[in-house]
């Protein structure tokens, strides 16, 4: 008696963890069938629907019945500073969707440090398009397979859709004189910039300096690690995002100097007025975030067709200005043009001429031994 | 286990609970744990030792268990001040400091290295007090210790709370016919009985400090060698994709963690046992 | 004896304080010394943070402080987080009575190892504990593969975010039961087994008056943690808006898009569940120093 009612109440309680957490999942198998249910996809109302994990696998049916459905989900996981150009770019590409094909279509959005979202995306996130900090950075998500190696060709320009480039951010009237790279080593000059070694913004940082230090010294590497030891004894704190340092210049008032992505410059200058100006180097990178389908996914989710469409999206007039007003310089010319007292011209170094390419430059300088440690751990 | 014990069980459910406590305890704890040896596995016993004892992790250690020591003394001293007030004294409200304690166990991490990186920052509340003094806290290792203060405060005030409330006055009724002062009183009768919770209070405070990461990276800088957790560099492995190298690291603050957990209760236990049949 | 009660000391310290004779007390100024100084800690130490976060979120006023906790995304985060607490929770619960029960009503070996391997997720950096998961159910993980393979999702997904909570709140009720129970021996239910009464009635009518209190404590302790954790959730969640994102992140995300004033707000939002979890915790100490008095 007493054994069968222990076995019983054994058997429940495992059934109970499992059913729990069984059912949770459930719900979350198809995102794409829950939606497809629900035919008004609102923004963010259907979305917290299907999250819930309270509806225990009920909408399991329906996923492949209709070859076209009426409305399909994509998610973009994207890094840290493209929030507000994705926030726009989303609401006008599900517009132009919906009037060519009559599908809606609601786009999610996943932010975080570039790295750590390419990682997600390797363990296990599904996304359908990654548009990240660094070619590196979706480099790494081809030895899976999720993404096939080519990738950087399928869409023009190295498949990135928008540049930036690295400037200065400084205090009102600029009290320190700051005007180029040079400037940063003096003395008594504080540098804010996140951690290259968790921030995908600081390694771009990290190369202009490098180059700027390179081209001053005339390609001696030992004077260049000088220079950049000087930098980075001016830095007080690592913070280990773009916006994180953003934060320490603008809400804590340290530093005198921030080096940023020139659109996170100009977004600060817009939120906060007219405390800040922003400083162009003599010299400085050129950034190329790129974008790229997450093949593996997207072929089993079914949404190859609209993740294509949406990255194209990002090169057509409509995309491009929306980069231009968040800030990213367009490519295409026209619409450069028309931004062009916006993003001065500067000479930019690029990661493939003058570094050797990401693989290269991330083993170089911020892998283990590299010369980023070396910086810090020697002397 | 249970063929361990001699004597007939006269309470009923020792299989069942004790089953169960065991299937759970491997399911949420003991098996995604054990994934972490597995994977660490992957690397040779050289390489493992290279991971963990490179120049900037050792720094990292040094500033993870120096602030978590630190951190977890002030809150022996003054958690055990505040419980001794808690439970002895009467003073206007007194039921709301008491449920206050409990707000670091159900503040976010980070909402609390938020909040405390904007007191301590230079332009913060106390920061711009301190500033004209030269005193740095947010981006020094003060900083740190200020936010594991924070986050290990609750640990020694609930262990000792309770402890203090049952002492008997027996004792100290006695000392005073003696004619012993308070504070000799404090010192030679309650303290003993005090220092078991206060090990364990103090054993939990900074265990939890060693991995604290939300609230810490807000207020500590991350500057390596100096101002760098070791939680943060398990973060920076797991950026450059390497998993194993993350991971041993964290298995180096596992076993510290788990050795110090062990040496405590056991050391209670045994002093439970003393005390009982003394 | 470690980590006890502190719900049971509450019915005493009433009684104490009043009995308490003077030649055991401290005069009166060492007694005000001596709250001033624990007053000025607590308050530097936990007020002021709180304050904090008050001050913050209406730093904008009213309008913006409504419009950012009544935003849809903040309320999806809300009802995940509420998901979470809810699935994990009770299930700690009876984890925590069943190991209690075990533990502190019969002898074995290995005693001090399940109590420490229990108070193990207390000692585990947050990051790990996400990542432990990540390891053991990601695209690269153990059985993450077969997962894939047959389309259970768990990391990046709720019931992810359900593990590594549970995980962290792992310890708190068992932590709260244990030493409760030790203190009260085996007797009582010695009694009633041998009056003849059977398993469960014997816990339900003799042990769980005696520790309804301390559990209720400890189930409350429990879910302030399991709403308030960021660290292990945050690297299981897909960092979805309106999907995976429970306060504590949805709370980061404003603060990553310069909303500081909105983020606060949200943490204001969760700072009031926290107390009135506090409150509940108030009341119950109440009617425990009522039941304990009676």
């Amino acid at each position: 008696m007493k054994l069968k009612s222990s076995k019983r109440i054994m058997s429940f309680a495992v059934v109970a963890l499992f059913v729990a957490l069984l059912s949770a999942c459930g719900s979350n198998n198809n995102n794409n069938a829950a939606s497809s249910g629900s035919a008004s996809a609102s923004a963010s109302g259907a979305a917290s629907a299907s999250a819930s994990p309270s509806g225990s696998a009920s909408s399991e049916p329906s996923a492949t019945t209709t070859a076209q459905p009426k409305s399909i989900e994509l998610l973009n996981v994207s890094y840290d500073p493209t929030r507000e150009l994705y926030e726009a770019f989303n609401k006008s590409f599900a517009d132009y969707w919906k009037k060519e094909t009559g599908q809606t279509v609601k786009i999610n959005q996943s932010h975080g440090g570039s790295g750590s979202q390419a990682r997600k995306v390797l363990d296990g996130l599904e996304a359908d398009v990654v548009t990240l900090a660094l070619a590196y950075d979706i480099d790494s998500l081809t030895d899976s397979g999720l993404i096939k190696k080519d990738w950087q060709q399928s869409f023009e320009s190295n498949s990135s859709p928008y540049t930036s480039t690295i400037v200065f951010l400084v205090r009102k009237g600029n009290p320190k004189g700051i005007k180029d790279w040079g400037d940063l080593i003096k003395d008594g000059i504080q540098v804010i910039t996140p951690n290259p070694k968790t921030s995908g913004g600081a390694r771009w940082n990290y190369l202009a300096a490098w180059g700027y230090a390179q081209q001053q010294d005339g390609n001696d590497e030992a004077k260049t690690k000088d220079f950049l030891k000087k930098l980075f004894a001016n830095v007080p704190v690592l913070d280990t995002g773009a916006r994180g340092s953003t934060t320490t210049f603008v809400e804590r008032k340290i530093g005198d100097v921030l080096l940023a992505w020139e659109n996170e410059a100009y977004l600060a200058k817009k939120e906060y007025g007219d405390e800040f100006e922003i400083v162009t180097p003599s010299l400085s990178i050129l950034a190329e975030p790129p974008v790229a389908v997450v093949d593996k996914n997207a072929d089993k989710r079914g949404t190859r067709e609209v993740a294509e469409a949406y990255l194209k999206y990002l090169y057509t007039p409509e995309g491009q200005e929306i980069a231009a007003q968040n800030f990213y310089r367009p490519r295409l010319q026209e619409v450069a043009d028309k931004y062009k007292d916006q993003f001065p011209t500067l000479n930019l170094l690029t990661i493939d001429k003058d570094f050797g390419g990401w693989t290269e430059a991330q083993k170089k300088h911020f892998a283990d031994g590299g010369t980023f440690d070396e910086v810090y751990t020697k002397g | 286990m249970a063929s361990q014990v001699k004597e007939k069980r006269i309470l009923p459910g020792f299989r069942i609970t004790m089953g169960y406590s065991i299937l759970y305890l491997s399911l949420i704890v003991l098996i995604p744990l054990a994934a972490l040896i597995v994977k660490t596995a992957g690397l040779t016993l050289p390489q493992f030792w290279h991971t963990v004892t490179s120049e900037r992790v050792l720094a990292s250690y040094r500033v993870s268990l120096l602030t978590s020591l630190f951190a977890a003394l002030v809150n022996v001293v003054f958690g055990l001040l505040v419980a001794w007030v808690l439970v002895r004294y009467r003073f206007p409200g007194k039921k709301i400091v008491d449920g206050l304690i409990d707000m670091p166990f159900a503040l976010p991490t980070a909402v609390a290295g938020i909040a405390l990186t904007s007191i301590y920052a230079p332009n913060g509340w106390i920061g711009s007090l301190l500033d004209p003094l030269g005193i740095k806290v947010a981006y020094t290792p003060l900083g740190i210790t200020v936010a594991l203060i924070f986050i290990g405060l609750p640990f020694v005030v609930r262990t000792v709370q309770p402890v203090l409330h049952e002492l008997e006055n027996d004792m100290e009724e006695a000392a005073a016919l003696l004619g012993a002062h308070r504070w000799r009183t404090f010192r030679k009768v309650l303290l003993p009985e005090l220092i078991p919770p206060l090990i364990t209070g103090f054993a939990l405070a900074f265990s939890r400090g060693i991995g604290e990461y939300g609230s810490v990276v807000f207020i500590s800088g991350n500057m390596p060698m100096k101002t760098e957790i070791t939680p943060l560099l398990i973060i920076t492995k797991l950026e450059q994709f390497e998993y194993s190298q993350a991971t041993a690291i964290a298995l180096v603050l596992l076993i510290i963690s788990f050795a110090l957990l062990l040496l405590i209760n056991t050391l209670q236990r045994w002093t439970n046992r003393r005390l009982r049949t003394s | 004896m470690s980590g006890a009660v502190p719900a049971a000391a509450a019915s005493q310290t009433a009684q104490v304080a009043h009995v308490r004779p003077k030649h055991l007390n401290e005069s009166r100024g060492v007694r005000i010394v001596l709250i001033t100084i624990a007053l000025l800690f607590v308050g530097l130490v936990v007020v002021l943070p709180m304050l904090t976060v008050i001050a913050q979120s209406f730093r904008k006023g009213w309008e913006t402080y409504a419009e950012a906790i009544s935003d849809p995304d903040a309320i999806s985060a809300l009802r995940l987080t509420l998901t979470v607490a809810v699935v994990a929770v009770p299930l700690n619960t009876l984890f925590g009575a069943a190991a209690a029960w075990a533990i502190t009503k019969f002898k074995f070996r290995g005693k001090n190892l399940l109590i420490t391997l229990i108070d193990l997720p207390f000692g585990v950096s947050p990051v790990i504990s996400g990542m432990v998961y990540i390891l053991l159910f990601g695209a690269q993980g153990l059985i993450g593969p077969w997962l894939m393979e047959h389309d259970y999702k768990i990391v990046f997904a709720t019931p992810g975010i359900i593990l590594a909570t549970m995980f962290v709140t792992f310890p708190f009720v068992a932590r709260e039961l244990i030493p409760l129970m030790e203190t009260q021996g085996v007797q009582d239910e010695e009694a009633a087994v041998s009056l003849g009464a059977k398993g469960w009635r014997v816990f339900f009518k003799v042990t769980l008056p005696n520790i309804k209190w301390g559990l209720l404590y400890g189930v409350i302790l429990c879910n302030a943690r399991a709403m308030g954790e960021f660290g292990a959730v945050s690297v299981v969640s897909g960092h979805i808006r309106g999907e995976t994102n429970t306060l504590p992140l949805h709370i980061e995300i404003l603060y990553n898009e310069y909303q500081y004033t909105a983020s606060f707000a949200v943490a204001s939002l969760l700072m009031a569940l926290a107390i009135v979890t506090l409150i509940i915790k108030g009341i119950i100490e109440h009617k425990m120093a009522n039941s304990r008095t009676h």
